[in-house]
């Protein structure tokens, strides 16, 4: 089985900075990790090759330095990693973003079974990437999986659980296909000393726009039809919230209804 | 050659692992053991799975085959989080291992090297005695060859990884006999755990520490074959300065890592707490507390890599190990002292880490070394007169 799997370098904060003139992040001064939810994706790939056998591709579009996310993966146990990069990528929004991956999807790993994804990059937080490399790919996308329950290379399926916020939702797809995976889904293992050692001595390739083919007017800003105008924390929520006193038996006949009203519960 | 402070990849990712590792695995439970003074086995076996003991000791014995930084920032990491799994570790790798890998014959290395570096088993060192502290050469146990065995006598104390059930071996420096200018000559003597005449007991009711493991030796008739010993006679001072030179290197570790976890606990605890309405951080006297901290712990990783590179290098290095020894340590108590000080009250509970750090520091200015015994080494080195002109 031959599994894509697409990563993403974002800065390790939870307290982002933005530049008001550019309305950009800044990025001086603060380390960089893998998005941890791709982290998960790349789990997953590495389960489903010990089970089904295969090899794990790891692509990464970004700026030269995303070579330490995927040095990364390489020393947890991916077969092959790519740095997608070129000054033309620069400026891409989420669209030029999946053009570029499943045009480098299509190029490096050719006849694919499967695409792993992380749910959504913890920097932008828009969720739309894994969706649109599907879309582009013309594969099924199955997002927000907390579970991976049968996979038959075979007969070209999977069934997949999504963590949904009302519960899970049982799905069957054809393969090839996407996933966008949850946090719930596995436990990340760590780097071997093997693999570190195997990984810093790699050479990882960068592909450019030539490389993968990519049309001119499809990446970078000129494929990017988002403007962004503002970008700011939004306020805290403030007051709104309302403490219901008295014995246990009393109050909490109360908050249900409260509940029902405000229709949280049914 | 260039000066370059950054780190490899490798290093890094090395770096993030055992972070990781620590934050996951080690944190979740820190308190737990320290509260009960428990020795952690499977935390012990985890490090071994990791490839965190024997990082710096050739492959062919099981080891990591990489640089003594690796090792030295995987100490840190782990210190970060937690002092006594660092212990472990660095008395496991710098105490246990490397005597061993260094002065061993290859049968030695080949008997003992792999099990230790897979860490399923620990040795450790025996060197200091309830009369022989700071002054480590007036050992008074003694080894005496009887035709081919050794016999020895006497008691060794405060002995890191020595009485756990995973402890295999023990490198025993003994007195072997008197040398021509009439002092006592010195040797070290590998004495199985569970060799008759051999006991270990673990110390309890330690301040710091508390869920690393200490021992007593006690030595009755012990009996060795004679090819226990290790180098030659008569090396034993020799061994001990040269392996209390590298260890210095992982002690100071752990302070760098410890005040680093120190620092990060205060600083997220002040950017929250408020007081008269404002973060405690926001105050100038904690902003400049913030400050100095910081700007001490980036002194202590320059001294302390400088030194690892020398090490690593070839070079002298011993003068290097003690200023970052001796540094390091009193820097981390400064820190913790500080850290404790920005959470007010609640540092002074054992629901916040920070308790744990301002106990842990102490050690370090005490143990390898006294910070006195590391300002005696650097003095000698710079050519300040000594006692025995």
């Amino acid at each position: 089985m031959k599994i894509a799997v697409c990563i993403k370098q974002v800065p390790d904060t939870t307290e982002l900075k933005i530049d008001p003139k550019t309305n950009s992040m800044i990025r001086e001064g603060v380390a960089s990790i893998t998005n941890p939810f791709d982290e998960y994706a790349v789990e997953e790939a590495l389960l489903l090759k010990e089970k089904h056998g295969g090899e794990v591709h790891v692509i990464s579009m970004g700026p030269p330095q995303a070579v330490e996310v995927l040095k990364n993966a390489l020393a947890v146990g991916a077969d092959k990693v790519y740095l997608v990069s070129d000054k033309a990528f620069a400026g891409a929004d989420t669209l030029a973003t999946a053009y570029t991956l499943s045009k480098t999807i299509k190029t490096v790993v050719g006849d694919f079974d499967l695409v792993i994804c992380g749910k959504q990059a913890i920097d932008g937080d828009t969720a739309q990437v894994g969706p649109g490399v599907a879309t582009r790919l013309r594969i099924p996308q199955l997002t927000y999986v907390s579970k991976v329950r049968e996979i038959d290379p075979e007969k070209k399926r999977i069934v997949v659980e999504r963590l949904l916020e009302n519960g899970r939702e049982v799905v069957e797809a054809s393969l090839p296909a996407l996933l966008t995976v949850v946090k719930d889904i596995n436990e990340p293992r760590l780097p071997s000393l093997l693999g570190i050692k195997k990984a810093a001595k790699a050479q990882i390739p960068t592909l450019t726009a030539k490389d993968i083919g990519a049309e001119e007017n499809h990446i970078g800003s000129k494929g990017s039809p988002t403007w962004v105008t503002k970008i700011f924390s939004p306020e805290p929520r403030k007051g709104g919230g309302e403490i219901l006193k008295g014995e246990l038996s009393e109050v909490v006949p109360l908050l249900v209804d409260k509940l029902m009203e405000t229709k949280f519960i049914k | 050659m260039p000066l370059n402070f950054d780190l490899t990849d490798q290093q890094q990712i090395l770096r993030n692992m055992v972070r990781t590792f620590a934050e996951k695995e080690i944190a979740p439970i820190a308190q737990e053991l320290d509260d009960k003074e428990e020795f952690s086995y499977a935390l012990t076996k985890r490090m071994g799975e990791l490839g965190l003991f024997g990082l710096f000791v050739s492959e062919e014995y099981g080891g990591g085959d990489l640089g003594y930084l690796f090792y030295i920032i995987a100490v840190e990491e782990i210190a970060r989080v937690d002092g006594s799994q660092a212990a472990t570790l660095a008395a496991g790798n710098s105490l246990g291992i490397a005597p061993i890998y260094y002065y061993g014959n290859e049968s030695q290395k080949k008997e003992w090297l792999p099990v230790l570096c897979k860490g399923e088993a620990l040795s450790s060192f025996g060197l200091t005695e309830p009369n022989a502290g700071s002054d480590a050469g007036a050992s008074r146990t003694t080894a005496n060859l009887e035709v081919d065995h050794w016999v020895i006598n006497g008691s060794k104390i405060f002995i890191s990884n020595s009485a756990t059930d995973i402890s295999k071996v023990c490198v025993v420096q003994a007195v072997t006999g008197k040398r021509a200018d009439g002092r006592n000559e010195l040797s070290c003597i590998l004495v199985p755990n569970g060799t008759p005449g051999f006991t270990t007991q673990t110390m309890h009711g330690k301040m710091v520490w508390r869920s690393s493991n200490t021992g007593e030796l006690y030595f009755t008739d012990c009996k060795v074959p004679k090819e226990n010993l290790l180098g030659k006679r008569g090396d034993g001072l020799h061994q001990m300065l040269a392996t209390l030179d590298a260890g210095r290197l992982s002690i100071a570790a752990m302070g760098l890592g410890g005040a680093q976890g120190a620092f990060e606990l205060a600083l997220k605890y002040a950017k929250r707490r408020e007081q008269f309405g404002r973060p405690i951080a926001s105050f100038q006297v904690n902003a400049f507390k913030f400050a100095d901290m910081a700007t001490e712990i980036e002194m202590a990783r320059l001294l302390l890599y400088k030194a690892c590179w020398l090490c690593e290098q070839h070079r002298p290095f011993s003068k290097e190990a003690a200023m970052a020894k001796m540094f390091c340590s009193e820097m981390y108590h400064r820190v913790a002292n500080q850290a404790v000080q920005l959470h007010g009250g609640y540092g002074l509970m054992k629901e916040y880490a920070v308790e744990r750090h301002y106990r842990n520091q102490k050690l370090l200015d005490i143990g390898e070394g006294t910070s006195e015994v590391q300002r005696i080494v650097i003095a000698r080195h710079i050519g300040v007169p000594g006692r025995t002109l």
